[in-house]
This record gives structure tokens, C-alpha cells and sequence, in this order.
């Protein structure tokens, strides 16, 4: 047998009928065998049949579906074996042992091996989450030529699947594997199964096995994608594109309080911002005073998430920061580690408490009911008349001309302050053009889209090295009062300090060019289009 | 990958049933496992059920028309493939122009396979001597008879005389018969002298005849017989690999 052999895989179905559930053919199983039976002699593997158990792995965004790989974990008696294929294609298989994926654990926490390398940067900082487990039993059959030679072999495969709790039987799959200089025959097996009645082909088993409990590849992503359309009232769609987000950071609660990794936090305080800031350029479409009531209480949800995400964002760079030293060694630097991470938990109990609290609980249930109302209720009657792409167009040229009258305003010579507040700009623009981009001209946006982000990445350099610097300090004095910041530490933490001045001297050197091809001539041109396009 | 080639200038030693045997407890070891069956007679395809048919010909393969990999042929046990034999083998000797041709058809299957049997035809010829410069471990059936012996003696002073690369020669007694006196004493004499002939024998036993009836290996059909055991037994002292660091020829040693 040659074991990657595979034929085309198919699936048993069983009919129903208006009278319950009945199988076709009786057994699809029987049905094949007393199909193939009639071209091939038939005979049971001699090795007895053996069970199977399968878990399927990815990160809660689905990094590994995105990029087309598939991660399973074949438990064995004695520890298991990750397989990774593309196009059902073995890309990497590695023995693990001391290893469960049971439980959630960072894609970085593999054992080393040649899975882990083709994953560990795609994963990473994620963890590799259980999302389908498949349990069951597989029965080889042998299919004869007039020699006798086995030319092929009947796969059943017997599972169910677990997915969240939810147990579901799949139906029966038949595979046709193929042995070496025999692919003719396999061929024809396979063609005689296809013709059998309610014998269809199976979809990838990983799929298969989330479709039976109600799931599917990619179900998660923390993008809009939103349905609105460009007639729909305005407030219609800003409350379709305010109850998305609220998805969103309901769909990462659980995560972070589990604290599963860092990203479930990330993705949280993204549709947040994204709520805070639509709140403030789009909620006049609202009725009066929710945005103002809505907008207090979402500044707290962020204030509250906002401690644990920046200790994170210094855990998660401590490698980096640590491989950029000159003078101190990265062992100098550990006494700083364990005192982030002491903070972090201290900050993370707040955090969590603040998640399991009435007024969290109150805020996302009330605001729900009031966004399903308008969305559901055509929102004011006074607004009705504004059409979403009105509002897109119109709140969109506003704020350029913010960003555009705020950033040709700064000259050499400007405090710091002049940049954050204009980062703060190119943040709400940007969201207002993610917001609508379903209104928008593909290529017109993707343009605009490419300018801003790299001056957002310019400003943020700039602005995050600033705030990084002043934390820096305020951590050393914490350390120092807490006796806890030895001197070499200490020193170590000055490198990290000088280098934050040099990347934000790159990042205010290189501000003038990037604002200009955003906001010049030509960059208005873009955006001129992209709006006029929608007009 | 480790190339073994069942070798001996006599016909009907058993050169056969031991590539067969030896292949398949090769394979049951875990090791992806290929065995060639290089006579035209095609008895060890016949053993595993394949057709000794191989497309274009022993000419297609000599000349690289067809790569041995298009040709080969899944077996029905696991990790286990056969190379199948040919009617046209019969004239490789034509084809061949050197002695080292089979080396370096065989080299490209290093990636795929851990163990490569050869089984050859007998005759001395350029198909033997290809197989004797390709091989790493010569395996010698011998049917305990003093002419046997002699060509034993004549095979490993023949090997002795290559340049550089030579086989490491690891004979065994075969189709032993524990009711003949010759046989006896010529089994234990040679054992004792010859630490090139391996301690463990295979018998003379109607179970192996039986192969061919049941087309398939002995240790399939009947696992827990005499025969099995003796090939079990000849496979781990082989696999041990000790015949190439102690048959006083100076071969390499098995890779």
C-alpha cells in the first residue's frame, strides 16, 4: 500500500423521507461493497480494524485556514502526530509527545519540530485552539484482480464529531486508496462508487467534521464586512455596522477571560475604538442622546481594557527589545520581564473583573436592544431622508479636511502633542473609510487606503515610541520604590530608552514625506475620486 | 538505503524464497522496503501476484527511457514494492556497457527507500557483476555441498579484487537437510570456520515450497511456522549488519 495514495473521498448519505429517515440502498456501505464486488474479488484487510481519533487545530481568526492549511493531531497510545497539509497535500507531519491539544495553547509552546517551523510566524502570538474533534472506527477492505493482487482498498471510515460540546454522527466515508502502479483500478473503484445513489463526494474531512456541528471554516474575522448598501437609511446602516462590532466584542469575551492569548484583548479593544469613534463622527443619525450616554460608558470599557494591552505589547516586543541591546545583555533585562508580568496579572484581575461586571453585562445588553430597534426601526424619523452613502460621503470629506488642515499645519518646529492629536485624525478616517467600504470604489479605496497606512504607520511609530519612552520611566520608578530594578536592569532598560529616541527621530524625519503623498495634490486627487465615485 | 542482492552462480539455491522472505520481514520492520526481481523468469513477481511485465522492457530501463520509479509496483503489504521482472531481462547483459550502470539507476530511490533488494538471476554474467558493484551486502544461499563451498570461496576472492567499493559478502545455508550427514557436517564445519556464512540456516521444508501455491511469504501464511522463524532469524542477524565488519574481506561497511 502506499499510504499518501488517495482517492477521491466519498461520503454515504442517508436519504430521508417523509415518513422519518431512511437509508438508501439500506447500508451505503453495503451498497459499495456489493458494487465493487462485481468488477473486483473482495476481501478484509487481515491487520484488524483500527480507531481513529483526529483533532483539527487553528487559532480563533482561522491564520492557518486563511493561508490554506489545514493542522490535525492524530492521537496515538503514547503521545500523537500533527500532520499539516495543503490541498490535501502533506506539507509537514511531526511525531509530539508530552503535548495535548486539548486545551488551548500558543502555536509558540509547539514542541520543535518541522509543523511548528512552517506555522510558528503565521500562529503567532495565537494559540492553537481544538475546533473539531473526530472519534471513530476504520474497516479496510481489499479489492482483488483475477490474481488476487490487491489493486486497490475500500476505506470505511465510522466518526463523530465534537465541536463546542455538540457530539454528531457523520455519515459513513468511503476512500479508495490507491496502491502504487495500480491507479487504473483505483480509478474504476472509485468511478463505480460515484455511481452508486446517494453516495456523493465527501467534502475535506475538517470541513465535514465542522459542518456537522453546525460550524464553518473562517466563521470568525474581525472585519466589518457588513451588508449595507448605499440607498439604506443612514441610521439603518450605522446601526447594522455598530451591532457588528458589538458581535465582535462579545465573540472575544470569553478569550480574554480565559486569557487564551493576547489577541482576544486586541480584537476587543479594536471594536471598541472602531464603536467609539463611529459613536462620535456618526452618531448624530442616532437618536438624541444615546451617542452621548454611549459614548461615556464605551470610554470606560476602553480605559479599563487598556493597562493589560500595553503590558502585553511590551511583553509580546520583549525578544525584540531584548535582541537590540548593545551594551546590556538580554539577561539584564529579566528582572524587568518578571516585574511586566507580575503588573500584567495585577492588571488582568482588574480587567477581568471589570468584564464580569453588571455595568459590562448592562452595557452590552442594553445597547444591543437599541441598535436592533433602530436597525429594525428605520432609526429617526427625522434622519430618514440621509441616505447611507450621504453620510459616508459627507463625514469621510469632513474628516479628511481635518486630517488634511491639522497635518499641513506642522512644521519642524511642533510639539509632539500636534502629531498624536493628528494620528488621532488618520485613526477616525481610516475606520470611516473601513465603515463604508462596501460604498466605495474597489480600487479608489484600495489607493486611499494605501497612503493612509503608511502615514498611520509613520505617526504611530512616532507617537508609540513616545509613550513608550515616558512608560519606560514611570516602570523604572515602579521597579525602583518597589526594590525590584537591580542596576544592570536598570541600564539595560536606558538602551531600550535610547534606541525609542532614535526610531522616533526616523519617524518624524520621515512624517514630511509621507503626510505630502497623502495629503497633497495628488493624495486629494484619490480622495476627490473615491468620494465622487460614490456620489 | 542499504542495497542487498541475493547472489549465487547456481540456480535453485533459494535465491528467491530468500529475497522474498527477507524483503517482506524488511518491510514488516518498518523500513520502506524494494525488491527487484531482476530474473526473467519472474518468480518473485510471480510470488507476490504482479505480472512480470515491465512497459518498454529491460531496454526502456537500461537506456532511462523509463524511470524504475514509473515502473514499480505497490505489493499488498504495507511498505513493500516490487520492481517486476521482464521477459526481455534475458537480454540486459546486450544492454549493458559497464559494470556500474545498476548503481546508478538505483541511486535516485535512496530518497523513497530504506532497503532495496536485488534478486538475480544465476549465471555470471554483466547483469552479476553490475549487481555485485551496485550492492552493499552480497547475500549467498548456499546448499551445504563442498562444490557450493568452492564457489563461495571463488565468489569472495572474485569481490576481494574490485577497486575501491566492494559488497560485504554474507552467505547462509539453504534447503538444509537435517537428515543428510554431508549436509550436517558441512553446516557446522563452515559456520565454525567462516564467520562470513551466517550461524543462521534456512531448512530444506516443505512449508517453503508451499510459496508458490500460496503466492505469498511464509511468514504471511503460516507466522509461527519452522520456516518463518528461520527467516526471522536470518533477517535480524542480517539487519544486525555484523557480516560487513566480520568477514575478514575488508568491505565497506553496510550504510
Amino acid at each position: 500500500m502506499t499510504p499518501d495514495l488517495r482517492g477521491p473521498e466519498l461520503a454515504g448519505k442517508e436519504a430521508g423521507t417523509e415518513n422519518g429517515p431512511e437509508r438508501s440502498n439500506g447500508d451505503p456501505v453495503s451498497a459499495a461493497l456489493s458494487v465493487l464486488a462485481q468488477t473486483f474479488a473482495i476481501a478484509a484487510e487481515p491487520t484488524p480494524s483500527g480507531t481513529r481519533q483526529r483533532t483539527w487545530l487553528d487559532t480563533f481568526d482561522w491564520r492557518l485556514n486563511r493561508a490554506g492549511l489545514v493542522l490535525e493531531y492524530e492521537h496515538a497510545r503514547r503521545g500523537g502526530r500533527l500532520l499539516l497539509t495543503k490541498d490535501d497535500m502533506t506539507q509537514a507531519e511531526q511525531p509530539v509527545s508530552g503535548w495535548s491539544p486539548t486545551r488551548p495553547q500558543l502555536a509558540s509552546d509547539l514542541p520543535a519540530g518541522p509543523v511548528r517551523d512552517q506555522i510558528v510566524k503565521l500562529a503567532s502570538p495565537r494559540a492553537l485552539l481544538p475546533m473539531a474533534k473526530a472519534a471513530g472506527r476504520t474497516s479496510v477492505t481489499r479489492l482483488l484482480n483475477t490474481d488476487g493482487k490487491t489493486v486497490a482498498r475500500l476505506i470505511v471510515d465510522r466518526s463523530s464529531v465534537t465541536s463546542a460540546g455538540a457530539t454528531e454522527g457523520l455519515p459513513p466515508r468511503l476512500t479508495i486508496a490507491e496502491v502504487r502502479g495500480y491507479s487504473g483500478q483505483a480509478r474504476r473503484a472509485a468511478q463505480l462508487l460515484a455511481e452508486i445513489p446517494g453516495v456523493a463526494p465527501a467534502p475535506d474531512a475538517f470541513t465535514e467534521a465542522l459542518t456537522a456541528v453546525g460550524r464553518h471554516p473562517a466563521d470568525y474575522s474581525n472585519g466589518l464586512d457588513t451588508p449595507i448598501t448605499a440607498a439604506m437609511p443612514a441610521a439603518v446602516a450605522v446601526a447594522t455596522l455598530l451591532l457588528r462590532m458589538l458581535d465582535i466584542v462579545e465573540l472575544n469575551v470569553h478569550g480574554v477571560l480565559r486569557d487564551i492569548d493576547t489577541e482576544f484583548l486586541h480584537d476587543l479593544r479594536v471594536s471598541v475604538r472602531r464603536t467609539r469613534s463611529a459613536i462620535k463622527l456618526l452618531g448624530q443619525v442616532l437618536p438624541a442622546g444615546l451617542a452621548r450616554q454611549y459614548a461615556a460608558e464605551f470610554k470606560w470599557l476602553g480605559d479599563l481594557t487598556t493597562p493589560t494591552r500595553d503590558l502585553d505589547v511590551y511583553l509580546l516586543g520583549f525578544p525584540g527589545m531584548a535582541d537590540e541591546l548593545v551594551a546590556a545583555s538580554a539577561a539584564d533585562l529579566e528582572p524587568f520581564r518578571a516585574f511586566l508580568v507580575k503588573r500584567r496579572a495585577r492588571e488582568f484581575r482588574k480587567l477581568t473583573a471589570g468584564l464580569r461586571s453588571a455595568r459590562f453585562k448592562a452595557l452590552v445588553a442594553d445597547w444591543r436592544q437599541e441598535l436592533t430597534e433602530i436597525r429594525d426601526g428605520g432609526g429617526p424619523r427625522k434622519h430618514r431622508k440621509l441616505t447611507a452613502k450621504e453620510l459616508a460621503v459627507s463625514a469621510t470629506g469632513r474628516v479628511f479636511r481635518r486630517v488634511a488642515a491639522q497635518g499641513g499645519a506642522i512644521t519642524a518646529l511642533s510639539a509632539p502633542e500636534a502629531l498624536h492629536d493628528l494620528r488621532k485624525r488618520c485613526k477616525e478616517l481610516r475606520y470611516l473609510l473601513e465603515f463604508f467600504a462596501p460604498l466605495h470604489d474597489p480600487e479608489a479605496y484600495r489607493k486611499v487606503i494605501g497612503d493612509l497606512k503608511a502615514l498611520q504607520d509613520c505617526l504611530g511609530e512616532f507617537q508609540d515610541s513616545q509613550v513608550q519612552r515616558v512608560e519606560l520611566h514611570a516602570l523604572a520608578d515602579a521597579m525602583l520604590a518597589e526594590r525590584a530594578a537591580p542596576a544592570a536592569t536598570l541600564l539595560a532598560m536606558g538602551e531600550i530608552a535610547a534606541g525609542l529616541v532614535l526610531s522616533q527621530g526616523e519617524a518624524r524625519a520621515a512624517f514630511a514625506r509621507r503626510f505630502a503623498r497623502f495629503a497633497g495634490s495628488a493624495g486629494r486627487e484619490r480622495i476627490r475620486v473615491l468620494l465622487e465615485a460614490d456620489q | 538505503m542499504t542495497i542487498y542482492a541475493t547472489y549465487n552462480i547456481k540456480g535453485g539455491v533459494g535465491k528467491t524464497t530468500a529475497a522474498v522472505n527477507l524483503a517482506y520481514l524488511s518491510a514488516a520492520d518498518g523500513y520502506s522496503t524494494l525488491l527487484w526481481d531482476l530474473d526473467p523468469q519472474g518468480a518473485a513477481s510471480f510470488l507476490f501476484r504482479i505480472k512480470p511485465r515491465v512497459k518498454g522492457g529491460g531496454k526502456a530501463l537500461i537506456r532511462g527511457t523509463k524511470a524504475l520509479d514509473d515502473a514499480i509496483k505497490g505489493t499488498d503489504f504495507d511498505h513493500l514494492d516490487l520492481l517486476p521482472a521482464d521477459f526481455t531481462y534475458r537480454h540486459m547483459d546486450l544492454l549493458l556497457k559497464s559494470t556500474t550502470k545498476f548503481a546508478a539507476l538505483l541511486k535516485p530511490l535512496a530518497a523513497e527507500y530504506d532497503n532495496v533488494f536485488l534478486d538475480c538471476p544465476p549465471s555470471i554474467s554483466l547483469v552479476s557483476e553490475n549487481v555485485m558493484h551496485a550492492a552493499d551486502v552480497l547475500l549467498v544461499p548456499l546448499i551445504p555441498t563442498t562444490l557450493s563451498v568452492r564457489t563461495l570461496h571463488q565468489l569472495t576472492k572474485f569481490v576481494a579484487g574490485f577497486d575501491g567499493r566492494r559488497p560485504a559478502v554474507r552467505a547462509f545455508f539453504s534447503m538444509v537437510d537435517r537428515r543428510k550427514r554431508l549436509h550436517q557436517e558441512i553446516t557446522q564445519n563452515l559456520s565454525a570456520e567462516r564467520t562470513v556464512v551466517s550461524a543462521s540456516a534456512i531448512p530444506a521444508l516443505s512449508l517453503i515450497e508451499r510459496m508458490s501455491v500460496e503466492r505469498a511469504p511464509v511468514a504471511v501464511f503460516a507466522p509461527r511456522s519452522q520456516a518463518a522463524r528461520a527467516f526471522r532469524a536470518l533477517w535480524s542477524e542480517i539487519s544486525a549488519g555484523d557480516a560487513a565488519s566480520s568477514n575478514g574481506l575488508g568491505p565497506q561497511a553496510v550504510r
